[in-house]
């Protein structure tokens, strides 16, 4: 029902929006009190990226349609798990710390290569809030890329939990670059991120992390060859609960102002 | 100089408001006083997080988590300026966290409250932060060089909190009835612990008068009560709310609210570990540092490993 370019821009606003929501989990319980405010702090600049991408997609949403009246809030507490567009990994449980800064490492240099080449997109305004996002998310990459080698070349058991973290999240990578269908389009345009050039981006600067944390890399996840994938609207069971707890006071109490 | 001497001298800087420094010399109940005051207010920061961290997930529109999520944070940071203002009268945040968790050092009781509703949130920061800056910002002046200028910064964001939960409330006031409600229960709940939060009457309040000698403390638990009282009363009027409080009435000759008799059973059950929250509070202040005791170990495996390639490097 969207056209291509708002789905796109549903697709990077809900990714921010659903890391954002595991982050903002560690809220309080942090294994130490300055990375739990680290932790607070990448929830809240997801939180802010996603407000943007919203906003806009709300925009062109109501621009096509002006009778459906989107709003940043609509969008993100009105829609069921099926209507969400974001990566598998996102909605991932946060599991311990290893399992948290790992997936964080895997989505946030994701990420900066999906930021990186919106910079030089034809939808001006895709770019613009790239540009805001990407001098956070080159902060997230650091800040858990400086983890992921703490805990490779810390203490026996460090590894062996960051092993671990590897082993439950590594088959959601493939994910990451599995294709929507309108994707070709988008990238003939110069709207979209290219996920092959993503893809070539990411396996380098886990490469280099790796080696540096001294844990070998996986071959790549196999996941895109299954059936669905979070593009299609298609997710973990993980999705369904973490809406539930977000959408809870927008749908028990439907039309109110907050 | 023997001890009378010098105690003379600390008292007479005092009384001519010169700010006592780390490297000052002072008595060492001043210091233990402001350790324990220093520690307490660092830990109900942290405390302090975990009610409202509470309603992070389920904030009803991206403006509120973004705020709730920024406030909570901000909370962290305020623990962080706390816990060093404290480590400069030699005691380490390791072994602060190990009075907190073994029960020994106190935190604010409000928190052993329970987050029922997002009108809570609201709440906390109008009554539970307005009641916290009544007491805060006299401590900008406090005696103690790095405790006051830490205070400065605080208060500051914690007038922010305020207002913005008053906001808050506001928007449920002005909403459909089961907003309505909701408000009118937060105030109801949060409203007697708010004014516990100022201590017990001045007659039962046995460290308030060294205190004030030694000008940590300015003003006494009872009159900050009153100003406070004051102040909200007049506020609940803008929700078109009510305090529960039947007694609580103007009272022209006094200039001031007179109100209810504070149930100070309920206050001493609750310090001393019969709220409905301090296990599970503490519980998870624990868990926290239990399991991320191995994290804290590979940092600090990892740094100590880097340390040495780099000497080795060097020579």
């Amino acid at each position: 029902m969207y056209s291509p370019l708002i789905r796109y821009t549903l697709h990077l606003a809900d990714n921010a929006l659903i890391m954002g929501h595991r982050c903002s989990e560690w809220c309080g319980h942090g294994p130490v009190l300055e990375q739990d405010i680290a932790l607070a702090n990448l929830a809240l600049d997801y939180v802010g990226t996603a407000r943007n991408f919203y906003q806009y997609a709300a925009e062109m949403i109501n621009a096509a349609d002006p009778a459906q009246k989107a709003t940043e809030d609509s969008l993100a507490y009105l829609r069921d798990a099926g209507d969400f567009y974001n990566n598998h990994i996102a909605e991932l449980p946060n599991g311990d710390w290893a399992q948290t800064t790992l997936k964080e490492f895997f989505f946030s240099v994701y990420l900066q290569a999906v930021y990186r080449q919106l910079l030089n997109s034809a939808d001006t305004q895709l770019a613009a809030i790239a540009e805001k996002a990407l001098k956070e998310i080159d902060y997230h990459v650091r800040w858990s890329s400086e983890w992921v080698v703490r805990l490779g070349d810390g203490t026996e058991e460090s590894k062996e939990r960051l092993l671990k973290a590897l082993d439950e999240v590594w088959l959601h990578t493939g994910e990451l670059f599995a294709s929507d269908d309108h994707d070709a389009q988008l990238i003939q345009e110069n709207i979209a991120a290219d996920l092959q050039l993503v893809y070539t981006h990411w396996r380098t600067t886990v490469e280099k992390v790796f080696e540096e944390a001294t844990i070998a890399v996986p071959a790549p996840a196999k996941t895109a060859a299954w059936m669905g994938n979070g593009r299609k609207g298609i997710h973990t069971e993980h999705l369904g609960y973490i809406l539930a707890e977000m959408q809870y006071l927008q749908r028990a109490y439907p039309g109110c102002e907050w | 100089m023997n001890t009378i001497d010098l105690e003379k001298q600390f008292q007479d800087k005092i009384d001519r408001e010169i700010r006592i420094e780390p490297r000052d010399w002072m008595p060492e109940k001043y210091r233990q006083t402001l350790i324990r005051q220093i520690s307490q207010h660092a830990h109900s920061e942290i405390v302090g997080m975990l009610p409202e961290g509470n309603w992070i997930t389920r904030a009803p529109s991206l403006r509120r988590k973004a705020i709730l999520l920024a406030k909570v944070q901000d909370e962290g940071g305020h623990g962080l300026y706390l816990y060093s203002a404290a480590e400069t009268l030699g005691i380490t945040r390791d072994q602060m966290y190990e009075q907190l968790h073994s029960g020994k050092a106190k935190y604010s009781s409000i928190f052993n409250y329970p987050t029922l509703t997002w009108a809570d949130m609201g709440a906390i920061g109008w009554l539970v932060d307005g009641a916290a800056i009544m007491n805060q910002v006299p401590l900008c002046r406090a005696s103690y060089g790095p405790y006051a200028r830490a205070m400065v910064r605080i208060c500051k964001e914690e007038s922010f909190h305020q207002r913005q939960g008053f906001e808050l409330l506001l928007s449920l006031s002005k909403g459909n009835e089961a907003q309505r409600k909701m408000c009118q229960d937060a105030i109801n709940r949060w409203w007697w612990p708010s004014i516990m939060m100022f201590g017990p009457t001045d007659d039962a309040s046995p460290n308030s008068e060294q205190s004030m000698r030694w000008k940590i403390k300015r003003f006494s638990n009872d009159e900050l009560r009153q100003k406070f009282v004051d102040m909200i009363a007049e506020q609940v009027k803008i929700l078109g709310m009510t305090l529960p409080d039947p007694d609580l009435k103007w009272n022209e000759a006094r200039g001031h609210y007179d109100f209810g008799a504070i149930n100070w059973e309920e206050f001493w059950q609750v310090i001393s570990g019969n709220g409905p929250c301090n296990k599970q509070r503490l519980d998870t202040r624990r868990k926290a540092w239990e399991d991320g005791a191995w994290v804290r170990e590979a940092a600090a495996a990892h740094a100590a490993k880097k340390a040495a390639r780099a000497q080795q490097h060097a020579a």
